[in-house]
């Protein structure tokens, strides 16, 4: 007998896309958006079974495939409340879309791929939810079929994650075959025992870039950029958010296994974080376009994200600040793409002037969301990163801390080039905004910023006591 | 008490900014109004507050639990240096805020900022709880940050810019430095009290070195000392005349109370290792804080260099309190000196800019060689700019007289080549306050201000009330002295008990 019920919040959202696809071949076109709520509704079912999951323990269910601890339950609500804020973004945005209501169940399967990815005990299973992430994303990023940056943005993810999806499954198979199968459980016990290989590392490496590509990190970052300017603002808000919580959790499963010595898998991710922060601030610095210099931000914030990955079972803090960071990234970058989104997609860094006078909502939640993504307290980044940086050091990654420090101030360089015109210089013109789905998109981000610093310790309590599988 | 000293600010800013239909004269009140409350409070808790030696290391402490986690909550209490020095800030800010300012159309916005700046410096001094402080040292940054961003003059975004880089650099490196502090203490706790006691740190090795080092240059660069001194005057120049007293009264406090109070109380050990390079340091400010400041033609740059000045002479208090040579009654005074100078340094200095601004918005211009001659036109503002002045290079009866009399009778116990080195410095802005006066009030009156009017009612009584506290600390600083003296910064350490 299978244990069905430890699966039920996957089988809510699944059961919810399904009935989405059949409503929206049989709604007439001004009824499409009906699926919005009908989504709300799913994503709200999985997130109540979610909470009667969580108890601060962990354990294993399906033979040890898939994981029940505070990290996945978390994880999960996090990617359900993502998505309920894409969702919530929606129905004005594709208006004019005849068929529109498939996007919420498109949006709903690649939910399905993050959670997959969330509680993952298996490299197999975790290669099932990268794809499903992934090629549910590459529709997501074109969905405006007759808009060339749309297109595409399509296209560029397509493009990276081919490779990038390529080399997880061929480095899967070489870490299977040479660890003696698929499971974590099985191939720490493995790796308890045997020595490094060359050939297991090329394999390793080669899961890396598979997740990498998922995180928006270096060396398959080259998509964000582009996903953030050119997809439709929802699903930029939904990509650069939720397929990198499934795999920050599955890579960070993944270190956990390696012992801590003899495998040099966890100086190659700390290598990786600082060329991916360093790259992705360089790159924002100089940005005209407000959602492209978002795309670069995002690349550097999965940046931070490695460095506890990286120091992952070398301390108890590194879970905490990995769910922590999570939240507190995942909360300011969807406050900023659902402003954006409010504001009709407007994108050109002179546009934004005078905006605190003329939308101020809409301004106020760029501004906060801003301050969070450096840190400032006590926003929900701040207690990200404070947990960040206490996980690096005590892990022995102090030039790691520092590294992310530098990168920090100069990331407030490139935010406050934008925050400065909408706060100081004079509006130009009216602007327009997209009604009121959006601005309650925007007002519950806006919130939860703050709530993630304010009521961090149950984040960080629930998380601290709980065991982190397979370990 | 001290909670609602930070929280009543904090709210009204709040009320403030949502009550988008306030008028100007409104919006002022409700400001003067919080402020006032907040400086009650604290009045009380001064009033309640026991001198003396045998008075506990902290005092009015209450707790609430945040993050339970990490060790991290809701502390406040005071002791002697906290407490002079946030009633020194809740003053500072009342006569700011009640400073006629120009608003530029938007008031609401102008003193909410205002407010919100009050309740976080408040909540620095206050607190108990490092990561709580540490808080309120960023939301500084960012309310100081749009007040000389929106009102500021020609150039003030990009002051504001280089204002906000430079400073959030040096409160990274102080999260850096508390979270190795934190760490190295057993039990994962940000409870200033208990690493207090437990000293987690001592010695020189490499580890101790660096986070001490993270500590000096973030707090360096706040307070501010040569070289990180130079997002001071640009801030300066194009900050609003009230805005400017705020940051040089209190934000520059920030960096020299957190030198207190966490290097030098919490380890203490490795502090005394490293007190000469910093007392050099300290002195390589006074006097290039000093001679910069006697080159500058514009008259707010050159009140911007004296802080750099005075600072330094805070800093050098500090590091002479923190060596563990000399007697301990010398050390004693260094750092009564040091904490005394922070207090005088406000009030002087808030009163210094307060008249520059009011020079501002009368000339439309800080530029020494457009004025002249004002001698007769505008009286008041002549007695209130030489009081100030005199202070400020420490003339006997005087509050800068107090603070840095005991500074250097200190350091000569201490440093005493570097004690008579930084003489220097005190000579050096006694030239300079003389001959800018000078230069504004005597001679011809020059055509084109003679117009100018004298000082306003709502002008006098700020500068009025700053002033008379620097007579009072002059003339009977026996009151300010016990008040600072209590409690846990001036607790005698052994060495032996910290390991």
């Amino acid at each position: 007998m299978m244990p069905l019920g430890d699966i039920l919040p996957e089988i809510a959202v699944l059961l919810t896309a399904v009935i989405i696809v059949l409503l929206a071949s049989f709604l007439p076109r001004h009824l499409q958006w009906t699926n919005a709520p009908v989504a709300l509704i799913g994503l709200a079912i999985a997130a109540l079974l979610l909470f009667s999951q969580a108890n601060g323990e962990g354990r294993a269910t399906f033979s040890g495939t898939y994981a029940l601890d505070m990290a996945s339950i978390e994880g999960r609500l996090l990617i359900l409340f993502a998505t309920a804020v894409t969702v919530l973004l929606s129905p004005r945005w594709f208006e004019s879309d005849a068929r529109h209501g498939e996007y919420y169940a498109m949006l709903l399967f690649s939910t399905l791929g993050a959670m997959v990815l969330a509680g993952a005990l298996d490299l197999l299973l975790v290669l099932i939810g990268v794809l499903l992430s992934s090629a549910t994303g590459y529709v997501l990023a074109a969905y405006h079929r007759d808009w060339a940056l749309s297109v595409e943005a399509g296209m560029k993810y397509f493009l990276v994650g081919a490779l990038a999806n390529t080399a997880l499954a061929l480095g899967a198979t070489l870490m299977i075959g040479l660890l003696g199968g698929p499971g974590f459980g099985e191939m720490a016990a493995a790796l308890q025992a045997g020595e490094a290989s060359p050939l297991l590392l090329v394999g390793l490496g080669l899961v890396t870039v598979g997740m990498a590509y998922k995180l928006g990190a270096v060396p398959a970052h080259a998509w964000l950029p582009d996903v953030a300017e050119g997809a439709p603002a929802p699903s930029a808000a939904f990509l650069t958010v939720v397929p990198k919580i499934g795999a920050a959790i599955a890579l960070a499963r993944l270190v956990s296994l390696f012992p801590e010595t003899d495998f040099a898998i966890r100086a190659l991710v700390a290598a990786l974080a600082v060329i991916t922060m360093t790259l992705g601030n360089l790159a924002a610095l100089w940005q005209e376009d407000m959602r492209r210099m978002l795309g670069w931000s995002s690349v550097s914030q999965a940046g931070y994200l490695l460095m506890a990955v990286t120091v992952t079972s070398l301390t108890d803090h590194a879970i905490p600040a990995l769910v922590t960071f999570l939240f507190g990234y995942a909360t300011a970058n969807l406050t900023a793409f659902a402003a954006i989104t409010h504001l009709r997609g407007r994108t050109d860094r002179s546009d934004y002037a005078g905006l605190l006078k003329t939308a101020p909502l809409s301004a106020i939640a760029i501004i906060v969301a801003f301050l969070s993504l450096v840190g400032i307290p006590p926003l929900g980044g701040f207690v990200g990163k404070l947990e960040l940086f206490l996980a690096t050091i005590d892990g022995g990654y102090v030039w790691l801390a520092i590294a992310a420090l530098v990168n920090t101030v100069v990331s407030l360089a490139y935010y406050l080039r934008f925050v400065t015109p909408m706060v100081l210089r004079a509006p130009s013109e009216s602007v327009l905004q997209l009604g009121s789905w959006s601005c309650v998109a925007t007002t519950i981000a806006l919130i939860s910023v703050a709530a993630v610093g304010i009521f961090a310790q149950f984040l960080i309590g629930m998380i601290g006591v709980s065991a982190f599988l397979p370990t | 008490m001290l909670t609602l000293s930070i929280l009543i600010p904090l709210l009204a800013s709040l009320g403030l900014f949502f009550w988008s239909d306030v008028t100007k004269e409104k919006a002022r009140l409700v400001a003067l109004g919080a402020s006032t409350l907040s400086l009650l409070c604290l009045v009380v808790v001064w009033l309640r507050f026991e001198t003396g030696p045998e008075a506990p290391a902290f005092q009015s402490v209450s707790e609430v639990s945040w993050i339970d986690a990490l060790g991290v909550a809701w502390r406040v209490g005071v002791d002697g240096m906290s407490l002079a020095v946030s009633l020194m800030s809740g003053l500072l800010f009342l006569c700011a805020i009640a400073w006629p300012a120009e608003t530029k159309g938007r008031a609401r916005q102008y003193y909410g900022w205002f407010l919100f700046l009050q309740g976080v410096s408040l909540g620095l001094f206050l607190t108990l709880d490092l990561l709580v402080f540490y808080v309120f040292f960023d939301l500084t940054l960012v309310g100081m940050y749009f007040l000389i961003g929106r009102w500021g003059h020609d150039n003030a975004e990009y002051a504001a810019l280089k204002f906000f880089v430079y400073t959030l650099a040096g409160s990274l490196a102080i999260l850096l430095a508390i979270l190795g502090l934190v760490l190295a203490n057993g039990t994962l706790t940000f409870d200033m009290r208990e690493l207090i006691a437990a000293q987690p740190l001592g010695g020189t090795d490499l580890r101790s070195s660096l986070i001490l080092l993270g500590f000096l240059v973030g707090f360096a660069i706040k307070t501010p000392l040569v070289p990180f001194h130079t997002w001071l005057p640009l801030a300066h120049v194009e900050a609003p005349g009230p805005a400017s007293a705020v940051l040089a009264g209190v934000l520059l406090k920030m960096g020299t109370y957190g030198m207190v109070r966490i290097p030098f109380q919490m380890m203490r050990e490795t502090f005394a290792a490293y007190t000469f390079p910093l007392a050099i340091v300290a002195l390589v400010a006074i006097l290039w804080g000093a001679l910069v400041a006697l080159g500058q033609t514009n008259l707010k740059r050159r009140i911007a260099y004296t802080s750099v000045n005075h600072m330094g002479y805070t800093v050098l208090g500090i590091a002479a309190a923190g060596a563990m040579i000399g007697s301990e009654s010398v050390r004693t005074l260094a750092l009564s000196g040091a904490v005394t100078e922070m207090v005088a340094h406000g009030l002087i200095t808030g009163a210094l800019f307060l008249i520059a601004g009011g020079f501002q918005a009368r000339t439309g211009t800080y530029d020494l060689a457009r004025y002249g001659g004002l001698a007769r036109v505008t009286p008041f503002l002549m007695v209130t700019y030489f009081l100030a002045a005199f202070a400020s290079f420490g003339l006997p009866g005087l509050a800068g007289f107090v603070a840095e009399f005991q500074v250097f009778a200190g350091t000569f116990g201490v440093y005493p080549v570097l004690a008579a080195i930084g003489l220097l410095g005190l000579v050096v802005t006694a030239a300079l306050f003389l001959m800018m006066g000078q230069q504004i009030f005597f001679g011809e009156t020059k055509p084109e201000i003679a117009m100018v009017r004298d000082l306003k009612h709502a002008e006098i009584w700020p500068l009025a009330v700053l002033l008379a506290f620097v007579v009072l600390i002059g003339f009977l600083p026996g009151w300010l002295l016990d008040m600072i003296q209590t409690g846990s910064a001036f607790a005698s350490f052994h060495p032996s008990v910290g390991q």
